[in-house]
């Protein structure tokens, strides 16, 4: 856990809407685990104030500009154009100075080796899923459930084959793979793999689905959530879910970003996470 | 000053160092209370014996869960936030967050508030003998449950009994942190001086709203949250200038602190300390980047001791 100052080493729109963007992170390969993420910061710039999460895709080496120099090391995320910070974030360029905090969070359980391992990712939610299927894969069959509601919303899938990943694509106006949710691929799979553990990232809606299906199930879930975040790493208190037995007289909440982003389903309550009622009291 | 005078300042390190209410500070800059945790959480970061003082998140008698989420959101250059003052509670906080705090060689200032006046004063009784303890920093922005929800701050009356009964039960330092939400706040800062306050702290957060135009709903859960951040400097500014030219104890200054100078503004109009809120979230080694800046500006303009910058205002 560290804050880099740090720059940027490219960065590429690579569906419409969807961007990456690979940054110089020394230590990386080392200390990030599947399912991590940092806290993103435009260097010198205000607007936007507060950092932003972003899930790490990958962490690797590339060959120095120069020869005879160190390999660089560097991280990838992936991106949505979804708002202030990122419309900021699509017009960096190569070299613009950035910071990383990072790398945070409980990341995922890789689980018992040799057992089946079904990925599901719902749109920018595979980012966390990529670095988890490199360790998996080393060990386990794997195979990738991604869904989106377009053929846009479908991204690097091609780099979890070359993984040796099984991949499955569905998009709900089927414009590619099979039309429909990912979550009725999900009931197939299991069907035929019912031993099988998953691992989910996606929209509310989906983790939600797949929550219910795994639960019906006795299937073992890991989920990565996303929460509004301040400071990223437990002092804010800003990014708390509701966790397991939670009631209004025994409050028990978690924090998304150090107990957190990723929990096992039995952790959460699933019956509050979506509800979003006001409770008064007072600020701070 | 003399350039002769002003070149040898220069060579010298200049003294940042600060009293308060009896406790000695290296330098003026804390943390703001609910923007550093419990201290352990910037750890990794930052070294804590750099720090003035630290000040942790604001305690209750009993464990409080908070509200329900979204707690914040961001808005321009600020934040809004209603966290719920979620805490440990003051036993919890003794026994497991305190031997971690009590490591350091800075002052730790303990945060904390009540729903009713017996509250206040219960915890502040079980904080009097803990050791480690430099000072308590009591948050008087908080709804009386026993008088109509009345926030005590907002009330003089109010806010002078609940100091008042505070003051009793406590022989540690006693900083009364002021709320900015109320007219007057001279009317304010003497009824807790009156009191018995050793020292004033201000700003808390504004209370503010957003709304989502999509969805037609408050951003926050809450509905009313705190802004904080740099949009609220300059009233945070104005607000300590009144309150130094009101009250004879010393103020602590925050409010929209990132940088140096930012701090700086609070100083020159009479405030002894800062504290620095939302920027930790920004660059968890932004106290860090303030004292160094200080150090800085004071070598630069050949000023040998902070405490000379203090309340230098020009009108
Ligand atoms: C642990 C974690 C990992 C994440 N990983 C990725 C990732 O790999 N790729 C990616 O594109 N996004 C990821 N996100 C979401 C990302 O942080 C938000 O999309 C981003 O902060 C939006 O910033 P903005 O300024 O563009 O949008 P804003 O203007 O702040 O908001 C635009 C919209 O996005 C929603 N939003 C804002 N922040 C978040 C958030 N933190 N989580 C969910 N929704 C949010 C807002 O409610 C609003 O509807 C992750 C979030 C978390 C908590
Ligand atoms: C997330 C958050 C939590 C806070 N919690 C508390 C608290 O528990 N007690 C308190 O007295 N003030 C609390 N505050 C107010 C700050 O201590 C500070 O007064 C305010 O944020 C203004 O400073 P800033 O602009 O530097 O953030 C909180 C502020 C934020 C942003
Ligand atoms: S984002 Fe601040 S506690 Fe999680």
């Amino acid at each position: 856990m560290k804050n880099h100052k740090t720059i940027i080493l490219s960065n590429q729109e690579i569906s419409p809407g969807y961007y990456r963007m690979r940054i110089l992170a020394p230590e990386y390969s080392r200390l990030a685990k599947p399912g991590q993420f940092v806290m993103f910061r435009v260097q010198r710039s205000l607007p936007p104030l507060l950092r932003r999460p972003f899930g790490i895709f990958r962490a690797g080496f590339m060959a120095s500009d120069c020869d005879g120099m160190a390999e660089k090391e560097f991280i990838e995320i992936l991106y949505k154009v979804v708002g202030s910070g990122t419309e900021i974030m699509q017009e960096l360029h190569q070299g613009d100075r950035v910071e990383l905090l990072g790398p945070l969070g409980r990341g995922f359980d890789l689980g018992d080796p040799h057992e089946e391992k079904i990925l599901v990712g719902g749109g920018i939610g595979l980012v966390p899923l990529y670095m988890l299927a490199e360790k998996l894969i080393e060990t386990s069959q794997v195979r990738l459930l991604m869904g989106g509601r377009t053929r846009n919303d479908i991204i690097t899938v091609t780099e979890f084959e070359r993984l040796g990943v099984e991949t499955y694509v569905s998009t709900e106006d089927g414009s590619l793979g099979e039309e429909g949710l990912v979550t009725q691929v999900l009931q197939r799979k299991l069907d035929k793999y019912p031993k099988a553990s998953v691992y989910a990232c996606g929209p509310m809606p989906m983790i939600d689905a797949v929550q219910r299906i795994c639960a019906e199930r006795g299937t073992s879930l890991q989920v990565s959530l996303e929460a509004l975040m301040a400071c990223g790493v437990g002092a804010c208190l800003g990014c708390v879910v509701k966790g397991a037995g939670h009631s209004t007289e025994n409050p028990r909440y978690l924090c998304t970003c150090k107990e957190g982003p990723v929990f096992y389903a039995e952790e959460l309550d699933w019956n509050r996470l979506e509800q979003q009622n006001s409770a008064g009291g007072g600020c701070h | 000053m003399a350039t002769q005078h002003k070149q040898q300042v220069k060579n010298k390190r200049p003294s940042l160092s600060v009293e308060i209410a009896g406790l000695k500070l290296k330098n003026p800059v804390m943390p703001a209370s609910g923007t550093f945790g419990y201290g352990e959480e910037y750890a990794p970061y930052l070294d804590l014996n750099g720090l003035g003082a630290i000040v942790t998140k604001g305690l209750s008698l009993n464990p409080r869960a908070g509200n329900n989420t979204p707690r914040i959101c961001e808005t321009v250059s600020g934040m809004l936030n209603a966290i719920g003052l979620q805490n440990v509670g003051i036993d919890a906080f003794i026994e497991h967050k305190m031997p971690f705090l009590d490591q350091f060689d800075t002052p730790v200032i303990v945060n904390f508030f009540g729903n009713t006046q017996e509250e206040y004063g219960e915890v502040a009784a079980r904080l009097d003998d803990v050791p480690g303890v430099g000072a308590l920093e009591m948050n008087i922005s908080c709804p009386n449950v026993k008088h109509g929800g009345i926030v005590f701050g907002t009330d003089a009356a109010a806010a002078h009994q609940v100091v008042s009964s505070v003051r009793k039960r406590t022989g540690k330092p006693l900083i009364v942190k002021l709320t900015p939400n109320v007219t007057d706040i001279q009317v304010l800062a003497k009824a807790v001086e009156d009191a018995g306050a050793d020292a004033i702290s201000l700003i808390n957060t504004l209370t503010g709203m957003a709304v989502d135009v999509k969805t037609r709903k408050p951003r926050l859960a809450n509905t009313i949250g705190g802004l904080s951040g740099p949009a609220i400097r300059p009233i945070a500014v104005r607000l300590v200038h009144q309150v130094v030219q009101a009250v004879n104890v010393p103020v602590i200054g925050i409010g929209g602190i990132s940088r140096a100078i930012d701090a700086l503004e609070f100083l020159i109009v009479g405030a002894s300390a800062v504290q620095v809120g939302t920027a930790n979230f920004v660059d968890p080694n932004a106290m860090q980047t303030v004292i160094d800046g200080l150090e800085e500006f004071c070598r630069n303009e050949g000023v040998a001791d902070i405490n000379d910058l203090i309340g230098t205002l020009e009108v």
